[in-house]
């Protein structure tokens, strides 16, 4: 501003100026992140106080061990890949940007073009997890098999994988209800006491917060890619040469795309993690 | 006392050498197009002062439903021995006539008329019609900005709300009836389709119309605080700004923060209810049948929701505090009283209501050690309120009072303000709220404090403002016949209710026939019906008041008939698309210059003269 006064805090705050350095569109974008970044709160501590109130919740490690071409005991190596291609898909997206204050359509159009690919590539393992959980583990909303033992034991019957009759179980640790030929495969089990039991499901939540909340997160990173794709033609199309305005619009689906990032940091944390 | 020096301002004048010139008409905005039809200006505007006007006019029709609710009933509570039979006519199956012509209201239908009063009072005219029109009418008017941040997004944000208004308004009219679990939809009556009639498709609608009514929400809050922080005109620095707009600006916020979570919320709820999960529910019967849901905890559903929840109450109040703030320093021709003591006081209380959620939920089964933390902050909130009042009655006094309409209302949110706050102490204390929880006591209080005060925040500023929105001043006589019809209706209506509380009659109930211990109270249940159908009708005074001042209202003659001292009043009688023709104003002092130095009032565009002491 052509304002001659000598503090440049009141100025700022002075009116006729743009106090936090940013346009009224950027400003709007970090409200509605803020806002959005409370909806996922509100999601991840009901995870918690559900988890919490459960002492049978799976372990992580456990769950999410399969990877792709058959391989299984593989804890966290999957969600390891989508999560480095959705990180490496960030970086690609500030590459964008930083060309977009270079006003160079060409290398906007290049480094959003691997965004929209990375994006497309982790919705992509998205969609092979819940269908090995879905269609191999059968995890649903309404049936959970992966568990935690609530107290030790002695397996009286074997699944005919890894579990053989005379083995014994700690509380605590993980195991999975088989489904065979459409009927489940509870096996039955004596405790310590000697008494004898058949192996309960593991808590529905844990499906349902899985399913519900990487389902709410990857509807995020879907509707990212819808719009990557629309402002990248938007660039083809020179529309923000016009506005010389170094590419804003380019900056604002950014940091909508580095906020999908980000929650995915704490979904990952609360899910595989912890 | 000096005399006071009587003064007239030419502002256009004034702006035009001093103002700010934001090269707004340069790009030929004077001949807009959306100035041209009467759907672009009028219905689909993108222009602050319409928009304002739209959110008023639809909260005003939905508060003539949600009272015609309440007055049926209270007919029910008030007089369950008469024949409600003349009502068939209006709700049709919901009223059961017998073979002798004796008419009963059904008892789902009662329910669900307490649950959709109260959703659409709290959220629909004291959320969308309070701080929608004002927040609309008032920030770019009073920070000297031209439009909102983004008109487009305006105008969204009130069609999503007319959109979430029309589902809610088709949720009355579906056979199994809206939804009647409470405007709370505590589950597992909200949460199970089958629960009751009124948990199908009405609770489908009601959640959907809520969805709708939380992204109007947003999209509003969003673009107000975008708008006060980088749209005041130059001179206007944060502590310049009247109190409506710090009280607006805080209440975006609040809103910004704590509606998202209700939408979490929301939308485990909509899971539960569609797909079949249990977040909310576990271990139930219904026709004794054991449903498949485990685990679940309906407690976490009433954490996510008072988490909007009780922010939602300042969300109501703020505005009318803001409001009143100003209406009150002009109609006193005084400088409000600690002003900056009132901003702290808005922005803490705004701070400690996120902070409060669960003294809503004393008796929900919640760990009782975690009760102590919101019993301490509850009863914090107590001292910025308390800060407010003592500043209204300090700026009243020794003032020179004009009690026009809208100081009458004013003075009246004051008085309603400090009765409800009152009761609130006693509810903020586990241990009396234990006693009194689900009783009118908690009916009592909290429409005193944030739905009658709310209302008369409301009105001050609708009387007060309404020169600036159609030219013309509302009649002064049906105004004060308003006021004192409904300042002594609705404390007639709302006091006796405490007394039934702390006798423990509880809220919620259809009918008190076959409780011989509350038989005693059928007298006041009465007089409380009585009043409630007298501030009804007192309403439609209101109503005929502003509809028809609209048309034959008396003109304004001046630009600035109360003499108040901020941005609006120095732009047209009839402000067009940009608010001011010319340049912006360039501000120079805060906004409460009222008889200071002996001069009577001393606009904010107004140059500060030499050797004058700047207050801001």
């Amino acid at each position: 501003m052509a304002s001659t006064t000598a503090n440049v805090n009141v100025d700022k705050w002075g009116g006729a100026a743009r106090p936090m350095k940013a346009s009224y569109g950027k400003l709007m974008i970090w409200f509605f992140l803020l806002s959005d970044a409370l909806t996922f709160t509100g999601f991840l501590l009901s995870y918690g106080a559900l988890r919490m109130s459960n002492a049978a919740w799976p372990v992580p490690d456990h769950v999410f061990s399969s990877f792709p071409g058959g391989l299984h005991h593989k804890p966290l190596i999957f969600v390891t890949v989508m999560t480095f291609v959705l990180i490496v898909s960030s970086v690609t997206m500030f590459k964008a940007v930083q060309e977009g204050h270079r006003e160079n359509k060409n290398g906007v159009v290049f480094w959003m073009l691997l965004t929209v690919l990375g994006g497309a590539a982790f919705l992509g393992c998205q969609a092979w997890e819940w269908n090995t959980l879905i269609n191999e583990e059968h995890m649903t909303l309404s049936y959970n098999p992966f568990a935690r033992h609530t107290e030790s034991g002695t397996y009286l019957e074997g699944d005919g994988h890894e579990i053989k009759a005379g083995d014994t179980f700690e509380a605590g640790d993980s195991y999975l209800i088989h489904k065979h030929e459409g009927h489940w495969k509870r096996l039955k089990y004596k405790n310590e006491q000697g008494v004898v039991k058949k192996l309960q499901f593991g808590p529905q939540a844990f499906g349902q917060l899985f399913f519900c909340i990487t389902g709410f997160h990857g509807f995020h990173v879907f509707t990212g890619v819808l719009f990557l794709l629309i402002i990248m033609l938007n660039v083809l199309s020179g529309l923000y040469v016009k506005r010389k305005n170094h590419y804003e619009m380019v900056e604002k689906v950014g940091l909508y795309w580095h906020f999908v990032d980000l929650v995915w940091v704490f979904v990952f944390l609360c899910f595989y993690l912890l | 006392m000096a005399e006071i020096k009587e003064v007239t301002y030419q502002p256009d004048s004034i702006i035009e050498e001093l103002g700010y010139d934001d090269h707004f008409h340069d790009h030929g905005h004077d001949g807009d197009k959306y100035q041209v039809g009467f759907v672009s200006k009028y219905i689909f505007s993108t222009d602050h002062k319409i928009i304002a006007k739209q959110y008023l006019i639809t909260g005003i029709i939905w508060a003539i439903i949600a009272a015609g609710m309440s007055v049926i009933f209270r007919l029910q509570l008030g007089f369950p021995e008469e024949s409600m039979a003349w009502l068939r006519p209006l709700l049709g199956k919901w009223i059961v006539v017998n073979s002798e012509g004796f008419g009963t209201l059904a008892p789902e239908f009662y329910y669900a008329l307490v649950t959709i009063h109260g959703t659409i009072l709290v959220f629909f005219v004291l959320t969308a019609g309070l701080s929608g029109t004002f927040s609309n009418f008032l920030i770019p008017l009073q920070i000297g900005a031209r439009d909102m941040a983004s008109p487009f997004l305006n105008m969204l944000s009130y069609w999503f709300f007319f959109l979430a208004g029309l589902v809610m308004f088709l949720s009355l009219f579906v056979s199994t009836g809206p939804f009647s679990g409470g405007w709370v939809a505590y589950p597992p009556l909200s949460a199970l389709p089958q629960a009751m009639s009124g948990s199908g498709v009405g609770m489908d609608l009601w959640l959907m119309s809520l969805v709708f009514f939380v992204v109007s929400v947003l999209l509003g809050g969003i673009n107000y605080i975008t708008t006060i922080l980088n749209l005041r005109t130059k001179g206007m620095t944060m502590l310049r700004l009247p109190l409506t707009i710090w009280s607006f600006l805080v209440t975006a916020i609040i809103g910004l923060l704590s509606f998202p979570v209700l939408v979490a919320g929301f939308f485990l709820l909509i899971f539960d209810r569609t797909i079949g999960t249990s977040f909310y529910l576990s271990d139930i019967f219904i026709g004794g049948e054991a449903l498949n849901h485990t685990g679940g905890s309906p407690v976490l559903y009433q954490h996510l929701f008072w988490f909007l929840g009780h922010p939602e109450v300042y969300i109501i109040i703020l505005p009318a505090m803001g409001i009143v703030s100003e209406v009150m320093s002009t109609h006193a021709r005084k400088p409000i009283f600690g002003y900056k003591a009132m901003i702290v006081s808005i922005a803490s209380i705004g701070f400690l209501s996120f902070l409060v959620w669960a003294h809503h939920m004393f008796v929900s089964g919640m760990n009782p050690f975690i009760a102590n933390f919101f019993i301490l902050f509850t009863l914090i909130i107590a001292i910025p309120s308390a800060i407010k009042v003592f500043n209204w009655l300090t700026t009243l006094y020794q003032g020179d009072l004009h009690l026009r309409v809208p100081m009458l209302f004013a003075i009246g949110f004051v008085s309603f303000f400090i009765s409800g706050g009152l009761t609130g102490l006693f509810l903020g204390n586990a241990p009396i709220d234990i006693q009194v929880h689900d009783t009118y006591f908690v009916v009592g209080h909290f429409h005193i404090v944030m739905g009658v005060a709310a209302f008369f925040g409301m009105w001050a500023g609708v009387y007060h403002w309404f020169p600036k929105m159609y030219g013309r001043f509302m009649n002064e006589t049906m105004g004060k016949i308003h006021f004192w019809l409904t300042l002594i209706s609705a404390y007639m209506v709302f006091w006796p209710m405490q007394y039934l509380g702390i006798a423990g009659v509880p809220r919620r109930y259809y009918s008190f026939d076959s409780f011989q211990t509350f038989s005693m109270f059928d007298g006041m249940n009465k007089v409380i019906t009585v009043f409630a159908i007298i501030a009804f009708f007192t309403q439609l005074i209101f109503i005929f008041n502003f509809f028809y001042s609209i048309f034959y209202g008396r003109k304004v003659k001046s630009k600035n008939p109360w003499k108040a001292t901020t941005l609006e009043w120095s732009t047209d009688i009839h402000p067009g698309h940009g608010n001011w023709e010319g340049k912006l104003p360039t501000v120079h002092r805060w906004p409460y210059d009222y008889n200071i130095d002996q001069v009577e009032y001393k606009p904010q565009y107004v140059p500060v003269s030499e050797g004058e002491e700047v207050i801001h």
